[in-house]
Order: structure tokens, then sequence, then C-alpha cells
């Protein structure tokens, strides 16, 4: 009979698509449903009625949304995503010159929370109840609770215009990430180290935590060793969808300062009713996401022990 | 000077005015080699009395109130975090209730063994010592269950890897607080039997600490009853089996079901164990003791020595036996 | 009446293995097993972890659903009864759970958890009818009225596991399956269950399939013991007698290995090597064969059948022989 790993799999691979088709149709559809005439934005607004007539005709315009569709899912299933209305630059080549920048920032951001957030979660679940953890438990609340756009801004006006500690926008060196990386840095960090705190604590009360004690190890062993490894089990896994939805673009950080990433990409291509680009980076967020969780998945079997056995 | 001695011991749940007294007074001796049985039931302060030897209670909520616990003449309850370090694992070692528990489930077991030998024996922490120390405990293939993690192993076998990580920085003394109590009753009789024959080979004193008599009895030179936070009664194991003297300790093996007895009811002892912070006066078994007499509700009785080696709780443990 | 109050016929529950279904693997947990009950019998059903007692305890009063087999209780197949008739048949038998702790819906009130069955099965007229019923129930198991408005949680597991008896008896059953109802709990606390349990057997006529791991506890209560290994009867027999001159070599070992209070007792300690195996891949023959201090080579290749040593005495082992155990 069929191998049950093997039917997983194309269970999981069949699921995926449908997501992405349905994420796909969806956009598409509210896109056709936005006011706003899209042969006049291709054709600029001086263009002749029969200019625009010619590109309602070239662009299948005038044809039902769901035929617009089919064509649209017959493009990509030759590899061709489109070609942006407003530029005419291929929407493949906008998204993979603008993907590095995303990158850059979603990691560095990355690495900056979790090195501040692991001591943190690690500590106050070690002095729970202290003045210290009530005052990160405040602190951590706040942080997360900060609208993106409002913190990037205020770092930007603050730190990089009025103190000039940082360059303020776009992206010419590996200077001009570490502020936005902080501002979304600062949103994640609470997040997690709370997290990390509350699985800290559970795992803290487990029984092999006063084995390894009585073992001799010392406090810092304990904690960093025989405890984290067992609190982050679920941190990672929540730590690799955010990585995806961050590289499906950070649209307000990005935004504010001026970062060639996916994120400026896909709010320009909103602004300018593009439809090819829109559909492009919403399906490029779609296939991180789900990629992701394929990924995350993955991961949790192989880094937790008690799941690699199959039960 | 014996191995382990606690004098006096007292610890407190909570602070005052709130603090709950789980031991109280708790005096016991243990000399090297040997084997000493705690029993008691739940709420009896046995294992909080096991755990204070390594100073293994989180406190708060347990705060050592009196008493020391002398290790090799060193006070525990005066070291400092280092010095405690040093001694886990090296001069006392612990092995628990519920192995599977007690094992990190991350780690492979053959990892967790050598972070014994790691901690306490650096020079021997090999492959070839985990594998010995695996053998050592009757744990077949060792060289492929070093790979093991604790969840692929059965009860027992996790019971041995949990021995065998106690045994590997060759501590003067283990402390196994119900170690068989999650097991099936032919695996307890493994345990028993792999923990008396690791004695005579490695010459650790054992603290033995259970609800179940019967287990104690095989291993233990020594036996010690505790009820409500006190001990009721010690004495050499045989003897206390034999011949108990404390009512307490009689009843309690008047109500253990033997293959043998034809008797359909079982001896139950009336009432429940006291609650902590709600013990009756004078003597803390008095409500429940066919003995008692209006005295033993205003004096708390005192430990006697009945017999050179033997100590009661009990100032009527002269009076005769309750029949079996 | 000579009619067995349960009769059950060749039962077999497996589970399929999650593992590798690929290969049709099933865990085994109880591989053909017979046995009859009679109207307020005791029989005692004992064994370790994995040898299916629970699983078979469950079957029986139809938690799981058997693989096959039959379920013949006062006469009717249990096993053919769907829906509402095998609900009205469950005020028949009830069951009490190991668990003290898990298997009391800490939300509900003492006097919900016992009355709950009351309403269910219409056994009260009104509410001051079932209010009277619980306090009744209260009494019998040596519980307080006053502990009827309380929550599981203010009670110790004793208590507990009173509260849980109380539930059971609610719907006057004729059989209650006690699924090892007394190992989480200390031997003072497990004397007076035990206690109880016995006394109710005398006033109301119950039967009880008492299942447990500790030879003695379940000696004490039952009229007949049947030992269960690998989800099979290895051997089965009148309690005193079965403990005293087992017929089957794991029976001899489970009562060696029974902690025994007296120092002076002759007993032989039979330790038995290796761990159970595993119930997907039960050993070929005998299934007890490798960890028997006596097996033969046949043991390995024929599957002993469970077969009458002496009248009333059956055991399933090539070596049993009236008179003598096979293991001394």
């Amino acid at each position: 009979m069929t191998d049950p790993k093997m039917t997983r799999f194309i269970n999981r691979l069949l699921w995926s698509v449908v997501t992405l088709l349905g994420t796909a149709a969806l956009t598409f559809f509210l896109l056709n449903a936005v006011p706003g005439d899209v042969a006049r934005v291709i054709a600029g607004s001086k263009a002749s009625p029969e200019v625009i007539n010619e590109i309602r005709a070239r662009y299948h315009l005038n044809d039902p949304w769901w035929t617009r569709f089919a064509l649209y899912l017959g493009q990509i299933a030759r590899g061709d995503l489109g070609h942006s209305y407003v530029t005419d630059q291929p929407v493949s080549e906008a998204i993979l010159t603008r993907l590095p920048t995303t990158v850059a920032l979603s990691s560095l951001a990355g690495v900056m929370w979790m090195v501040v957030a692991v001591p943190l979660g690690v500590l106050t679940a070690r002095f729970r109840g202290s003045g210290f953890d009530r005052s990160i438990l405040v602190v951590a609340t706040v942080s997360l609770s900060l609208p993106s756009f409002w913190l990037a801004r205020m770092l930007q006006y603050w730190l990089a215009y009025k103190l000039g500690w940082f360059p303020v926008a776009t992206f010419k060196s590996f200077a001009h990430l570490l502020l936005p990386a902080a501002s979304l840095a600062i949103l994640f960090v609470g997040y997690y180290a709370r997290l990390i705190h509350t699985n800290m604590v559970e795992v803290l009360d487990s029984p092999y935590i006063r084995a390894a004690r009585a073992k001799g190890a010392s406090e810092t062993r304990v904690l960093f060793k025989h405890a984290l490894r067992n609190a982050l089990i679920p941190v990672v896994t929540i730590l690799g969808m955010d990585v995806a939805a961050m590289l499906g673009g950070v649209l307000f950080v990005e935004n504010v300062f001026a970062l060639p990433g996916i994120g400026t990409l896909a709010l320009q291509s909103v602004f300018n009713l593009d439809p090819p680009m829109i559909m492009g980076t919403v399906l490029f967020s779609s296939v991180m996401v789900v990629g992701a969780n394929w990924l995350v998945d993955l991961t949790y079997r192989w880094i937790d022990p008690r799941i690699k056995g199959g039960h | 000077m014996p191995l382990l001695e606690i004098r006096n011991l007292q610890i407190d749940f909570g602070r005052p005015p709130h603090a709950l007294r789980a031991v109280d007074g708790v005096s016991l001796s243990l000399e090297a080699g040997k084997t000493l049985g705690l029993v008691g039931e739940s709420g009896s302060g046995k294992s909080v009395t096991a755990l204070s030897i390594a100073r293994l209670l989180p406190s708060p909520p347990a705060f050592y109130t009196g008493g020391e616990i002398l290790l090799e003449g060193r006070d525990v309850l005066k070291m400092s975090a280092a010095d405690l370090q040093s001694i886990r694992g090296a001069l006392v070692s612990y092995v628990f209730q519920e192995p599977g528990a007690s094992l990190n489930p991350v780690f492979r077991i053959g990892n967790q063994i050598k972070e014994a030998l790691k901690l306490h024996r650096t020079g021997a922490a090999t492959d070839a010592e985990v594998v010995r120390l695996l053998k050592l405990v009757g744990i077949p293939a060792p060289e492929a269950r070093v790979k093991s993690y604790p969840h692929e192993l059965s009860g027992g076998l996790q019971q041995r890897a949990m021995i065998a990580m106690a045994l590997a920085p060759h501590p003067e003394l283990l402390v196994a607080d119900e170690p068989t109590t999650a097991l099936d009753v032919t695996i307890q009789a493994q345990i028993i039997e792999l923990l008396g024959q690791l004695q005579q080979q490695l010459g650790m004193a054992i603290l033995l600490i259970s609800h179940n008599l019967g287990i104690v009895g095989d291993l233990a030179d020594h036996v010690a009853v505790m009820y409500a936070g006190q001990i009721v009664e010690t004495a050499p194991a045989r003897e206390l089996l034999k011949r108990p003297l404390h009512p307490y300790t009689q009843a309690l093996m008047n109500s253990v079901p033997s293959l043998d007895a034809d008797a359909h009811r079982l001896t139950a002892i009336p009432g429940a164990v006291p609650r902590l912070g709600a013990f009756p006066p004078g003597c803390r078994f008095h409500p429940r003791c066919p003995r008692a007499q209006p005295a033993c509700s205003e004096t708390p009785p005192a430990l006697l020595e009945s017999e050179p080696g033997r100590w009661v709780r009990c100032p009527l443990w002269n009076a005769p036996a309750l029949k079996a | 009446m000579n009619e067995p109050l349960l009769e059950v016929k060749a039962l077999k529950v497996y589970f399929p293995s999650a593992l590798l279904n690929r290969h049709k693997e099933f865990v085994r947990a109880v591989d053909g097993v017979s046995f009859t009950i009679a109207p307020g019998e005791t029989v005692g059903l004992v064994g370790e972890s994995g040898c299916g007692k629970t699983t078979l305890g469950r079957a029986v009063v139809r938690l799981l659903e058997p693989t096959d087999g039959q379920i013949i209780f006062e006469g009717e197949d249990l096993t053919r009864l769907r829906g509402s008739a095998l609900r009205a048949r469950r005020r028949k038998f009830q069951m009490i759970f190991q668990d003290p702790y898990g298997s009391l819906n800490p939300r509900a009130t003492v006097a919900n958890i016992i009355g709950e069955a009351l309403a269910i099965h219409h056994l009260a007229p009104n509410a001051a009818a079932r209010r009277q019923r619980v306090e009744s129930l209260l009494q019998d198991v040596g519980l307080d009225n006053s502990h009827a408005r309380r929550f599981p949680h203010e009670f110790s597991g004793g208590q507990r596991q009173r509260i849980g008896i109380a539930r059971a008896l609610a719907v006057e059953p004729k059989l209650i399956v006690c699924d090892e109802p007394v190992s989480a709990l200390d031997v003072s606390v497990q004397a007076h269950i035990v206690n109880l349990l016995s006394d109710l057997q005398q006033e109301h006529g119950i039967a009880y399939l008492f299942v447990a791991h500790d030879l003695a506890v379940v000696r004490h209560l039952s009229r007949r013991i049947l030992v269960m290994y690998l989800g099979r009867i290895v051997e089965a027999g009148e309690a005193t007698a079965t403990c005293r001159s087992p017929r089957h070599p794991y029976t001899q070992a489970l009562i060696s290995a029974v902690p025994v209070v007296d120092p002076d007792s002759k007993r032989r300690r039979i330790i038995l090597s290796g761990d159970v195996p595993s119930p997907i891949h039960p050993p070929g023959g005998c299934p007890f064969h490798p960890r028997c201090p006596v097996a033969e080579a046949r043991c390995k290749t024929d599957v002993p059948v469970l077969r009458e040593i002496e009248p009333g005495h059956w055991a399933a082992c090539h070596l049993a022989k009236p008179g003598q155990s096979p293991a001394s």
C-alpha cells in the first residue's frame, strides 16, 4: 500500500496549492472590486479613448474577472508573473531585486530581538515575581502594543533626524539597516520575552530540572542548557512564522525608512493600482508563509525527539 | 562519625504567621555503606526530609527554620551555593520517583550520563565509561542504548538509566525517593535487587524512601517511620518488621494486604492523615490510635529508647500489641 | 440464579498501530479472552502494564469498541447494541477509575457529579428526591451531606475515590468494573476503600470486575482471579488456590515479586529478566517464553491453550501439572 509519509507529503502539497490558489483568487477578486480604471492607469491620464479601448482589448479588461483569473493562472504556470502596468518591469525581476533588502532587514531584526528576548525570558522566569520580572512585563506589554509606523517614525525623527546617530532613510550601507531593524525588533521583543518566560516557568517546574540540580549542575547550566532547550521548542516554530511574514514585506517600516524592499514595492503597487505587481507581491508573500509553515513542521519534528518517533 | 546525620530538622512552608511546619524536629543518622529506610505516607514529610539533604527544596516556599544536616560532618544548610553544587552528585546523588519525568526529554541518555561524569569526574567523562555504567545497571545492548532518548525506554530501563546517572560520580550516599512506586511489581523487584547488588559492589550508603514497608524491609538495615512531620519509630529493619512498637507502625502493617492472610476485611486505620497546620494537640496520632489515653491529647510524646537501638514516640509502647 | 451475570466470549480488542499500517500491524491489546462473572461475585483481573487488563475492563463496559467476540450481560449480547438501547443498558454496569484526580469533573459540584446519572436515567421524580438520594449515597460511602456542595479539588485522593464510587452506585448497577481504584492511594487509605467496596458488595449484591496490578489487594476482594499477560489469560482459578499454588510461571513470578513484610518469610524471589515485550509483535509460541525461567523448546513454537489443570483451576502452560507449580 502507499507509504504513509508519502501520503502525508502529497496531502500537504495539495493543501498548499489550494491555499495559494485561494489567496490569489481572493486578491484578484478584491482588486477587481476596487474602483479605478486600470486602462487609464496603463495608458496615462492624457490618453485618447481609442488608445484606452485598445488597451482594454489587449489586456482583456472587458472580460469577467474569473476569465482573467484563469488567464493569469495560465500565465503563472508558464513562469511568467507578468509586467508592471506602470513601469513595464517584469514582476519577478522587481521582486527579486528587492528581496535581498527585505531579507537583510528581517534577519537583522530577528537576531536583534532574539538576542534580547532570550536572556530576558530566562531571567524573568528565574526571578519570577520579583520587581525585575514585573517591570519587564510592563515594558513587554507596552512594546508589543506600539503601532509599527508610529514607532518607526518616532525613532527616525528623534534618533536619526534630530540626534543624527543613524542615517535617516534609504539603504546605502549596513548602518542604514540598524534603525529599521531596531524598530521591528522593539515590536517583537516584548512578545518573545514573555513567550520564553512562560515556557521557561513551566519547564522549570519539571522533575528533570530538579534532577539536573541534584546532579550538581550550576544554576546557569540548568537554566541555559537543560531548561532553555525545552522551552524554546514552541518558540522556534513561532519564530519561523514571524520571519516568513516579514519576508513577505514589512510594509510600514520599509516605507518609513524608504528601503527598497518588497514591502515598499507592495505598497507602491497598491497606490499605483498596478494589478500584476499587487498580485505578484501577494503571491510571493503567500508562498513565504505556506513555505514557512512547512519548514516549521519539519523543524519541529527534528528538534523535539518525542515527535521524531512518529507517535 | 556517621556519613549522614540529621539533627532536629525543621522545615516550614510559607512565612509566619501562615507558615506550615512540614518537618518537625526530625533526627536521623546513617553510617557509610548502610541502608536506612524512611517509611511514611503522603503528608508524613519523608520526601521533604529527603530532598533537603542536598537542599533541593525550592525556597520559597520551603524554609529551613531549624536543625542541621551534617554530611561528612559539614552542615548542608550553611553551605554556600558553590559548595552545594560540588557535593551534589559527588557526595550525595538522587534517584527519583518517576524516572521518565526526571530525565530531560530532549537529550540522549548517554549525553545525560556523560554530563554527570563531566561535572565531577572530568577525567572519566568518556563514552566507554558511559557504556560501562549502563552495563553495571543491567541495561541490555548498552552501546546502542547510549543514543536513546528517555521516551524510547520502558519504565524499568528509565529507572536503571537514572541509577546509572546517579552513580556515575561515585557518590557516598544515594537517596532513592520512592524509586519503584511508579513501576510494575516485577520491575520493582528487579530494581530493588539491582540496588542491593550495587550497594554490595560499590559500597555507597542508601537512604530509601517509600510508603511500602515490604520493599524497605528487603533492603534496609535500619528503618525510621514518619508520621505528620515527625519520626515515630526507628529500629533495625528486622526488629521493626517483626515487632513494631508504635501503634501507627502496627496499624500500617496491619493495613497492608498480604497474600497469605485469609481476612476479607483489611484493618484500616480510622480517620485520615492530618493536614499540615491542622495537627491534633498532644500526640499527632492520638485521634486514630486504638490505645489512646486522655494524656495523649495533652502532652506531645518524646522519642523514648525502648531498647538499645530502638526508639519509639509513644509512652504506651509497652502496652500489649494489637492483634495482626 | 445459576445464570452468569456477565459472560465474555473470545473477546478481542485490537488497535491499529500508529506507526506502520502498511503491514496492517495491530496492537493486540486483548487477544481472545473468555470468562464469566456470577451475580454478586468479585472476579479479580491481574497483570502488569501493557497486559491489556485496562483495555479489557473498558471493553466490557463498552467504553471501547471490541474488535471481535461477545459480551453477554444478563443474557443479552452487548456488542450488538447501539445508541439508545445501549444507553438504557448502561445503568446496569458502571466503572470506577484509577485516577481520583482526573476522573471527576473539576467544575462540577459533588452533588452534580453523583446526581447526573440519576437525571439521565430518570431515577428520581424531582430535584428534592434527587438531592435526598445523593445524600444517602454520600453516607453510604462514608462522606458527609455537607460535601455535596463542594468541588473535587477540596478533597483528598481517598475521598475523591469515594465520590467516584458513589457516582457508580447511583444507578444501582449490577456490575462495577473497578479499574485500579486503589493504586494511586496511600496504604492506609487503600484499606478504607477496599473495605468500603467489600461492604457495599455485601449490602447491595453488586458484582465486581476488579482490575489491578497488586495481587495482594486483588486477592483480598476476589473470589476468583484471572491473570493476564500480553492480552491473554494465562491462569484462572479460585483466589486463594491460585495464590497458594500457582500453576503458571508468570503467576509464580508475580507472587514472588509482591513485597512481603515478614522478614522471616522463606519465599524465594523469582526475578524475571527483561521487560514486557511489545503487544504489536508478541513472541511466537507461548507469549511468556522469552522471560520464563523454565521454558522448554516446545514453548517457542507451540501456543499453549488455557486448559483445566485441576477442577476450577486453569492455566495456559505446557508444563502445568496438577499438584505442582512449574517453576518450583
